[in-house]
């Protein structure tokens, strides 16, 4: 049975307690529902909510774990000396799995079972008869392997079967329950009402959730990584050299060192650019330039950033090379510190102009009036009174705006290059935290070695320093704030 | 200092230089972002809109029942053993015969430059429409191929006749025989409507390279951010802002809302490859993993918009219905949310195209891949727009640079008008109370 068709059958057995639910609360007082403590529809609800939302919780549940549970249980069918020398399990297990899968292709192709269990006997043709099924698999199929994976699917498909048994009787036993409940004093919209509460609650606890799981998966994977590679060499080396047969050197500093340089061109663009613009909207604009000029500035944020890395390719990293680079006798490669800084500018830009112009905008007409009443022209008031008023806001949209271009990725990657170099030379290729994210875990990715491992080390690098900095900024912004309301 | 009131003494004067001058850098300032902006689009606009043109090449083709269907018997299962080779050899004796027939001279074109004059893709195509309609064999049918990467560039700029006599995939002779093609009608430029249907094509071949695949993927990945975040999302915010009590549970949901919309976007796809792929064992590639990666990353993203229509909604609405007995599930639910409802749909649609851009996470969870046939369902491999531009940007070919600014647009324009739905929305149903 496809998970399909069960999600089908119990919406439909719901739709059905509806029915039922409602009927009989009806039934219970005669017809005159007048009698009845809640409005008929609610009796009907509350049914349809205890037949489907446990089973389909559960079913979310049960496919989350099912993998897990089933490779726990069948790691052992691998002979130890069938693990290749320089493999793990783990690499070992995805073979089995993709072997699985195979056999799922070569079955679908009407080869029946009947062929299936052939195979488990005489394993020599599988390679064969996978690749004929448009399954590639790499090297030798071990006998041992080879049961595993017929084994893998068998369990697959008992746990679906079970998954569909449970599920059914979880989805019945909610509807006889709910149904049993119903006369005319139960009172349903109260029931129905705090079920749904529950669900209410449990929705917002997504977003904690989220967190969990994003701090769960980088720290226990950085932790492996620290088991493989020395904690102290990824933290103090000054060398980022991976290669995939051993021995790298996997320093951060290259890196960070990057990620900073670019991230402090991107705001010596941005910071003069958004602020001024900020203050000649907030201070100087009539009403009807500011109407278009201010959403025309925000396009800029809207506009995906990967329109933004292809626009660093294709015009001003050649542009840069050959009217800056090449004439200062400064490098020759199209891709650089500076072509990522200057794009990523233009993409903070709005960050930072917006944010400013709320906070130049919050900062009350009373002092702009004693300026201007003492004789200072608008100028003299901005610098003299209003910038200094709202300079904590300020510094806050700015630290956002450092947030936003350190985590930024697609610009850095198809504009900054991607060689790890300590160099204060701004037209030289570098490479940032996330471009060796994206590239050391693109592409077949298993967890087994610390070239792949090290990008959660990266992760959980980028992500505490985003945070630390957004809650440094939102800290900042939220006491300036109190100080005029 | 005596002086008139009517002249301006130098102080004066240089206090109101430096009011003009600080006038001035805050005009710049505007100006400098804006032109960003148009410089920016123009670029990719430039670049971009030739991919929606190309060149074809307009041949009669005779489909030789010897090569094809040696056995006569129609059968698709004999007639597939037939290979893309013969079918090529079949296509480019028909040009030959073409040129020959129309007294075209060559002009010192090798049989090589005739042949490379179409693209191998062609050789393909023309295979499928063969297995698809058996009665085709032994008929002469007139067939529209593409041409190559490079006689297609030279139509658009690309390709000139300097960098043809350094370029082994091409040559001056053969760049003059396509003008003589093109004078004689064979060969012309129009519209491209299979860049958008499809699907991505080899490095070598970047005249048949569309988006059909990628335009499926982003819809489906789309699909499922839709169903999953509009109903978590609006649930989530309605308890936040109606029946949240003050304690540390509510704090703690707040806090992480606010943190979760900054977090990079990158993150997003290490949590994805972590918890879906690695640890559940979802598929890579599959647009049900994009789907709920993306809609982890919209979730925040959605519902600080969601509360601040709630918010917006006035509490005598609240009061009256508490006032006739509604209880306060009924209230929010029958009144506060459908008033509430243009607000956040406009922070949906917005919520939605910011997903729709996003490329970073999905690189991480394997849609980086080459697909080439379309997606059945949610778990099949796929690819998405962002991504397929990253893609052809890391291709070698020349041609590819064209047809990632070409999705660009594509990408862009449905930004345009997801945002312009949106403005519509809000102007037309925002109330103000």
């Amino acid at each position: 049975m496809s998970i399909g068709l069960l999600l089908l059958i119990i919406l439909g057995l719901g739709l059905a307690g509806w029915l039922v639910g409602r009927q009989r609360a009806v039934a219970s007082v005669a017809g005159d529902i007048r009698k009845l403590h809640s409005l008929p529809g609610y009796y009907g609800h509350t049914v349809f909510l205890m037949t489907t939302v446990p089973a389909f919780l559960l079913m979310i549940a049960w496919t989350l774990a099912q993998p897990v549970v089933i490779e726990s249980r069948i790691a052992d069918m691998i002979a130890t000396s069938d693990i290749p020398e320089g493999s793990s399990r783990g690499l070992v297990m995805a073979d089995v799995r993709r072997i699985a899968d195979g056999l799922d292709a070569v079955v679908a192709r009407g080869e029946g079972d009947a062929t299936l269990a052939a195979v488990g006997v005489e394993g020599a043709d599988i390679r064969a008869r996978l690749a004929e099924a448009g399954v590639a698999v790499g090297g030798e199929v071990k006998p041992s392997v080879l049961a595993a994976a017929l084994e893998y699917r068998a369990l697959s498909g008992t746990a679906l079967t079970a998954l569909a048994a449970v599920a059914l009787i979880l989805a019945l036993a909610g509807l006889g329950w709910s149904i049993s409940r119903i006369q005319g004093e139960y009172r349903a919209r109260n029931a129905t009402e705090a079920f749904v509460m529950w669900l209410l609650i449990g929705c917002s606890l997504i977003a904690v959730l989220t967190t969990v799981g994003i701090i769960a998966s980088l720290v226990f994977e950085t932790a492996h990584f620290f088991r493989l590679y020395p904690a102290a060499d990824f933290f103090f080396s000054a060398t980022w050299n991976p290669k995939f047969g051993g021995g790298s050197s996997l320093g951060i500093w290259p890196l960070v060192w990057g990620t900073l340089y670019v991230s402090a061109i991107s705001l010596v663009v941005a910071v003069p650019v958004g602020l001024m613009s900020a203050i000649y909207l907030a201070e100087y604009a009539s009403k009807r330039t500011r109407s278009w000029v201010k959403p025309a500035i925000e396009i800029l944020a809207g506009i995906p950033t990967i329109v933004y890395g292809l626009f660093a390719l294709i015009t001003v990293g050649p542009l840069l090379r050959d009217w800056f680079a090449q004439p200062l006798g400064l490098g020759s490669s199209s891709s650089s510190v500076m072509t990522a800084g200057l794009v990523m500018g233009i993409m903070v830009i709005p960050f930072v102009s917006s944010l400013s112009d709320d906070i130049i905008n919050a900062v009350p007409q009373s002092l702009r009036d004693g300026s201007l009443g003492l004789g200072a022209t608008s100028s003299e008031t901005v610098r003299q009174v209003v910038l200094p008023a709202a300079l904590p806001g300020i510094v806050g949209a700015v630290l956002l705006a450092a947030s936003r271009a350190i985590g930024e990725t697609m610009i850095v990657v198809m504009g900054a290059g991607a060689a790890a170099k300590l160099s204060l030379n701004p037209f030289e290729a570098m490479t940032t935290v996330t471009v060796k994210i994206v590239s050391q875990l693109t592409g077949d990715t298993e967890f087994a070695s610390p070239e792949t491992l090290v990008a959660f080390a990266l992760g959980l690098t980028l992500f505490t320093l985003t945070l630390g900095l957004n809650i440094l900024a939102l800290y900042i912004v939220r006491k300036y704030r109190e100080q005029y309301e | 200092m005596s002086g008139s009131l009517l002249t301006q003494d130098p102080r004066t004067k240089a206090r109101n230089a430096a009011e003009r001058r600080f006038r001035g850098y805050g005009l710049t300032a505007i100006v400098v972002a804006l032109l960003a902006l148009v410089w920016l689009l123009i670029s990719i606009f430039s670049a971009g809109l030739p991919a929606f043109r190309q060149t074809f090449l307009t041949f009669p083709v005779t489909l030789d029942e010897k090569v094809l269907d040696k056995s006569g018997t129609r059968d698709i299962a004999v007639m597939s053993k037939v290979t893309t080779v013969a079918f090529a050899k079949l296509l480019s004796q028909s040009i030959e015969a073409e040129i020959t027939a129309r007294g075209i001279d060559l002009g010192g074109a090798s049989a090589k430059d005739v042949t490379k004059l179409v693209s191998e893709e062609s050789a393909a195509t023309l295979r499928r429409m063969v297995l698809a309609d058996p009665a085709l064999v032994g008929t002469t049918i007139e067939f529209t191929a593409l041409a190559t990467g490079r006689i297609d560039g030279y139509y658009k700029g690309r390709v000139t006749m300097e960098s043809a006599a350094l370029d082994k995939n091409t040559s001056p002779e053969q760049l003059v025989l396509a003008d003589k093609l093109k004078e004689a009608g064979i060969l012309g430029t129009r519209l491209n409507s299979g860049f958008l249907t499809m699907p991505d094509a080899s490095d070598k071949r970047p005249e048949a390279a569309g988006l059909g695949i990628a335009v499926v993927g982003s819809f489906l990945m789309m699909v499922v951010v839709l169903v999953l975040s509009l109903p978590i999302g609006v649930a989530a915010s309605v308890y936040l802002e109606e029946f949240a009590p003050k304690n540390w549970l509510t704090d703690l949901i707040e806090v992480n809302i606010a943190n979760l919309a900054a977090v990079p976007s990158i993150v997003y796809g290490i949590l994805g490859l972590a918890i879906f792929i690695n640890f559940a064992g979802l598929p890579q590639s599959a647009p049900i993993v994009g789907g709920l990666v993306l809609t982890l990353m919209t979730l925040p993203r959605i519902i600080i918009p969601t509360r601040a229509a709630l918010k917006a909604v006035p509490p005598s609405i609240r009061d009256a219905a508490l006032g006739v007995g509604a209880s306060k599930l009924q209230t929010v639910l029958h009144h506060v949310l459908p008033l509430a409802m243009p607000g956040i749909l406009t922070g949906m649609i917005i919520g939605l195209a910011q997903a729709l851009g996003e490329t970073a996470p999905l690189l991480l969870i394997g849609m980086v891949a080459f697909v080439r046939d379309f997606p059945g369902g949610l778990f099949d491999p796929a690819a998405a727009l962002p991504v397929q531009v990253y893609n052809w940007t890391q291709r070698g070919d020349p041609g590819f640079v064209e047809r990632a600014s070409g999705a660009i647009i594509v990408l862009l324009l449905f930004l345009i008008v997801m945002n312009t739905v949106a403005i519509i929305l809000r102007r037309k149903f925002e109330r103000r109370w």
